[in-house]
């Protein structure tokens, strides 16, 4: 079986022209891919390394249960919990992100996405002062000057710049790259850099004095100072003079500029800087988001509940304080006694402080991948891979959403994240209700 | 379930019922003949106002703007949050947001007060998928989405090439992939422009490369709106929007709609009037033109306004038109977000505060007031402030209370900007609506836009979707306006579909209303022709594939199709 137009679910760039080969449920063949993606089509269809019954860990004992008794020990968890966590939620599907608002209502606890540790600080500075962007087409079509700044597509996003940006031919750039410059910002020579026509090499952590130079030179100052940075006067004097004379500029940068030093104030000073830009010619600005939905994660977040990420439910309304109700900083005071980790490995990458609560506390792991998460969890649930063994919603970076197909049939037994968080959710209202019930009635003998 | 409410006034204007003492009958999510009163719930609506549920036909309530607005704007969620609740063995969901509300508050928002349908007016195509995710979590209520399509790029071209019957194939297929309802039109040809930082600003000005003018776009799509025989006419957003002297740009757009006709609707909506009925040369000597503006409506009758009213609060203004809102932003220094949408559109987001003390407000708010008093027809004349743009719905009471209410008027002003009285002539104005008039603006006349029969009347056959009000207008005294306000802020009785979802101003029953889309049928030859330049157009400068573009009915709630079958495409000169 051949299929076209298939959707990529690795990376934000969310590439939607796949083509697959598909032999007795088996992945066989894959075009235009890249590397990354390829892989992930094939690991998921390889179901020998995957695990695929669930398990329930007591007394350090692994059993595996049934889907059911699975489930019913999850919400357990969820409704005896006083201020339970559920962080996750970018790797998986709208429908799946959804249900997981509608729980964590119920329960009155804390939801939190993948970019509390990764562009959050972004979102913070988008807050502060806004976002001037576009979608990708619009960059392939009009953009003659990109600049990457503390981004490494070719490794990060492969096929980013032959999609989208640099490579293509676009409607007002007929010959491609030809008509185009990209110019890379890092503090070390890239692969990207070495393909760009300008490297800019910034000192480590001086994001924002580079910033605020272009900004400063932008808006008329003379520059004093023979470097900034790192970076030469006359290379600040050029760089300005590009984005300014560029017909349609764009900006795209990653964790290298949002975990800089400074993190939302650097991000705040960068779309600034593009702000200003606009006075004088076109420029826009683009996260390179890295899930492939985590920007949906974000979407649906915020139109349940008006925030985009660290939403607290405990209150019995949605309210938002990053720094205090996102995942870590939660974790770290040990303020919450219960959690559920779907598509997402925080194990692995959190701080170990945080990790240290969670390791105490009991959590439900669900994931397509058995993983360091799953391994000291509570309730591990398996699911299906979105975009290969199930369909669903998912946002590509510039907030176009795109059904992911299904291809392959799932291993026996298991369903998508999409039904077992819809199957926890119901699991724990019927429970939540009758002790409302109860409640009511213990008033009644009163 | 059978329902039966008993010797209320009933106000229902396309059955000529002006607030006679009825009976009205529902079963099965219908109004029917009548019935015996047994087995049906008796409901006594005796002292109380009955009239269809309300319909809002332009509300930013879903899509991508929307939440970048929510998105944007943490700061505005504090000032208005709903707890979650369990009512009736029913988990009623918690939301946040005063000028952009989340989605499952925004239905029990808009039941409260009596509405039951509310179309989204401003769907870029490419972004279909989202504004139905948003339309489908929103509970209750009745909903559409409006497709833009003045800057797309296909439009443009088929329109400057005189192919006007292919424009017309290309909307179709446009509408039926992106399950829209209408042809919406936002600052044609502008949008286009910004895509290079530019704007047009004249109906002769031309649109860079594609070398059209705004005023061949409206009237381009006013035809094939027509030629493809769609319920509700053109809606446009017409350039120049904001601007100070902007009232002689939208007359003359008015009048582009001359020598067109349709049986049932007028063939042209101008919509959110009020931001395009401005005088003056300067933000100094800003003023109202609602005067020059009423006129033209008056004399044009083939063209319809929603008001966009303007309420005085704290807000979030977002729109497809992204050179506006960078402008509004440059002149408030707030912050600004910006997405222009690839061969389609360009919308922006910025916040806003319409303070009573400035003199830019206050006259604004009144040229909203202006227009709805001094337009004769109120079957022309449609209740909306473009929310959030103007102020959210939930101002949609005070308004009504504005309308009926001279003393109302009068006693807001006072701690006004005396500019609304130099500048404005909203001082002079006595009209005061009576509740068939305001049943005709909130309802009727909007039913009637969207072309939609079964809707925003109480006849036999219609969809059971009824307010009731706790308001006597045997004893009604336009002087106690709080309690009109109050009364429509807090609906008697909410019936959806013939289920009661509000009883007293609360929520107490949720479901999912339908979504209208329209499929309408061209002849084949000229779809293929069509469908051979979509092909070329995809491949070369769309970011997404053909085959993932289309909308699926998966994402729409009940989804509801208006059908209409073109056996050959007729070009109207």
């Amino acid at each position: 079986m051949h299929y076209t137009d298939v959707v990529c679910t690795f990376c934000g760039t969310l590439c939607d022209d796949i083509e697959v080969t598909v032999e007795d449920n088996r992945i066989i063949d894959i075009r235009h891919a890249c590397r990354v993606g390829a892989s992930k089509f094939f690991k998921a269809s390889d179901i020998k390394h995957r695990r695929t019954k669930p398990i329930i860990r007591e007394n350090g004992r692994e059993i595996e249960v049934s889907l059911e008794e699975a489930v019913e020990k999850a919400s357990e968890i969820l409704a005896d919990a006083y201020r339970p966590l559920l962080y996750g939620w970018s790797s998986t599907t709208c429908e799946a992100i959804k249900y997981g608002v509608f729980l964590t209502d119920l329960v009155g606890g804390i939801m939190d996405n993948t970019a509390t540790v990764c562009h959050g600080p972004s979102v913070l500075a988008f807050q502060e002062v806004g976002y001037p962007s576009c979608t990708l087409g619009e960059v392939k079509n009009r953009a003659d000057l990109i600049i990457y700044w503390g981004s490494n597509p070719l490794h990060a996003h492969p096929r980013h710049l032959s999609r989208y940006s640099f490579y293509p031919r676009g409607f007002f750039r007929e010959r491609g790259m030809q008509d185009r410059e990209l110019i890379v910002i890092d503090v070390r020579r890239t692969d990207t850099a070495k393909i760009a026509n300008k490297f800019i090499k910034v000192e480590q952590g001086k994001d924002y004095e580079l910033v605020s130079a272009l900004r400063y030179v932008l808006n008329g100052g003379v520059l004093k100072k023979d470097y900034v940075a790192g970076v030469s006067r006359e290379e600040i004097y050029e760089l300005v003079d590009k984005m300014k004379s560029c017909s349609f500029g764009v900006l795209f940068f990653g964790m290298g500029l949002t975990q800089s030093s400074g993190k939302h104030r650097t991000i705040d000073n960068a779309i600034s800087l593009v702000r200003d830009l606009n006075r004088f010619t076109k420029f826009n600005i683009m996260m390179m988001r890295g899930h492939y939905n985590v920007t949906g994660s974000n979407e649906v977040l915020a139109w349940e509940t008006g925030y985009p990420y660290a939403v607290d439910f405990s209150r019995g309304y949605p309210r938002y304080n990053p720094g205090e109700t996102s995942a870590v900083d939660v974790l770290v005071r040990g303020e919450v006694d219960a959690a559920l980790i779907i598509a997402s490995d925080p194990v692995s990458h959190f701080p170990k402080e945080a990790v240290k609560h969670l390791l105490r506390i009991p959590y439900i792991s669900i994931d397509a991948f058995y993983n360091a998460t799953s391994m000291f969890a509570k309730v591990y649930i398996p699911t299906a891979v979105a975009g290969i063994e199930c369909e669903g919603t998912a946002y590509r970076m510039d907030g176009v959403p795109i059904r992911v197909r299904k291809i392959i049939e799932p291993p026996e037994g298991v369903l998508s994240d999409e039904e077992v968080v819809r199957m926890i959710y119901e699991k724990t209202m019927e429970k939540i209700k009758e002790r409302i019930e109860e409640e009511a009635a213990e008033k009644v003998i009163v | 379930m059978k329902i039966i409410l008993k010797n209320g006034y009933v106000y229902d204007p396309i059955n000529n019922i002006n607030g006679e003492v009825m009976d009205i009958f529902i079963k099965d999510g219908k109004i029917v003949n009548e019935f015996r009163e047994k087995d049906a719930k008796v409901i006594d609506c005796k002292g109380k106002v009955v009239m269809p549920g309300a319909i809002d036909i332009h509300s930013h309530i879903a899509g991508g703007k929307v939440n970048t607005g929510r998105i944007l704007r943490p700061e505005d969620h504090r000032r208005f949050v709903i707890a979650r609740k369990f009512k009736n063995g029913k988990f009623f969901r918690s939301g946040a947001g005063f000028s952009v509300p989340s989605t499952r508050i925004t239905g029990y928002l808009y039941a409260k007060m009596g509405y039951t349908m509310a179309f989204t007016p401003a769907l870029p195509p490419l972004m279909a998928r989202h504004t139905h995710e948003e339309l489908s979590s929103i509970p209750i209520i009745d909903k559409g989405a409006l497709t833009l399509m003045g800057n797309n790029w296909f439009v443009m071209k088929y329109l400057k090439a005189g192919e006007i019957e292919k424009c017309a194939a290309f909307a179709a297929w446009l509408l039926k992939a992106v399950k829209g309802y209408a042809i919406k039109v936002v600052n044609p040809g502008g949008g286009e422009a910004w895509g290079w930082g530019k704007n047009v600003t004249s109906l002769e000005d031309r649109v860079p490369y594609f070398d059209i003018t705004p005023k061949e776009i409206i009237e381009g799509l006013m035809k094939v709106n027509e030629m493809l025989k769609l319920p509700h006419s053109e809606h446009l957003h017409t350039i120049n929007l904001g601007r100070v002297g902007n009232y002689e740009t939208t007359i003359k757009t008015m009048k582009l709609a001359r020598g067109l006709e349709n049986r049932d609707r007028h063939v042209l909506q101008i919509t959110h009037a009020q931001f395009h009925s401005y005088g003056g040369e300067s933000w100094k000597s800003f003023e109202s033109k609602a005067y020059e503006v009423a006129k033209a409506v008056n004399k044009m009758k083939n063209v319809a306004i929603d008001v966009g009213f303007v309420t005085l609060d704290p807000t979030t203004t977002m729109t497809a038109d992204g050179p506006m809102e960078y402008y509004l932003s440059s002149l408030t220094h707030l912050k600004w977000t910006n997405k222009d949408i690839e061969l389609e559109t360009a919308p922006g987001v910025t916040p806003y505060n319409y303070s009573p003390k400035s003199a830019v407000s206050s006259v604004q708010w009144a040229v909203g007031l202006e227009l709805a008093l001094l337009v004769e027809d109120p079957w022309r004349v449609m209740l909306t402030t473009d929310h959030p743009n103007g102020g959210p719905f939930i101002r949609y009471p005070r308004i009504i209370a504005w309308l009926m209410s001279r003393k109302y008027r009068e006693d807001f002003m006072k701690n006004m900007n005396k500019a609304v009285e130099k500048r404005a002539i909203i001082s002079s104005l006595d009209r005061e609506y009576d509740l068939y008039e305001i049943a005709i603006i909130t309802r009727a006349s909007q039913a009637r836009a969207l072309g939609l029969k079964e809707k925003g009347h109480l006849g036999v056959g219609a969809d059971a979707d009824v307010a009731v009000y706790d308001i006597n207008p045997e004893e009604l005294n336009t002087a106690e306006y709080e309690k009109i306000e109050r009364a429509f802020s807090n609906a008697y009785l909410t019936i959806k579909s013939g289920e009661i979802v509000v009883k007293e101003g609360e929520v107490v029953n949720e479901f999912y209303g339908k979504t209208y889309y329209v499929d309408v049928e061209v002849e084949e030859e000229l779809m293929q022709e069509v469908e051979r330049d979509l092909d070329y157009y995809f491949k070369r400068y769309y970011s997404v594939n053909l085959a993932n573009y289309p909308v699926s009915l998966d994402y729409l709630t009940n989804p509801t199709k208006i059908e209409r079958k073109i056996e050959r495409v007729k070009v109207i000169k």
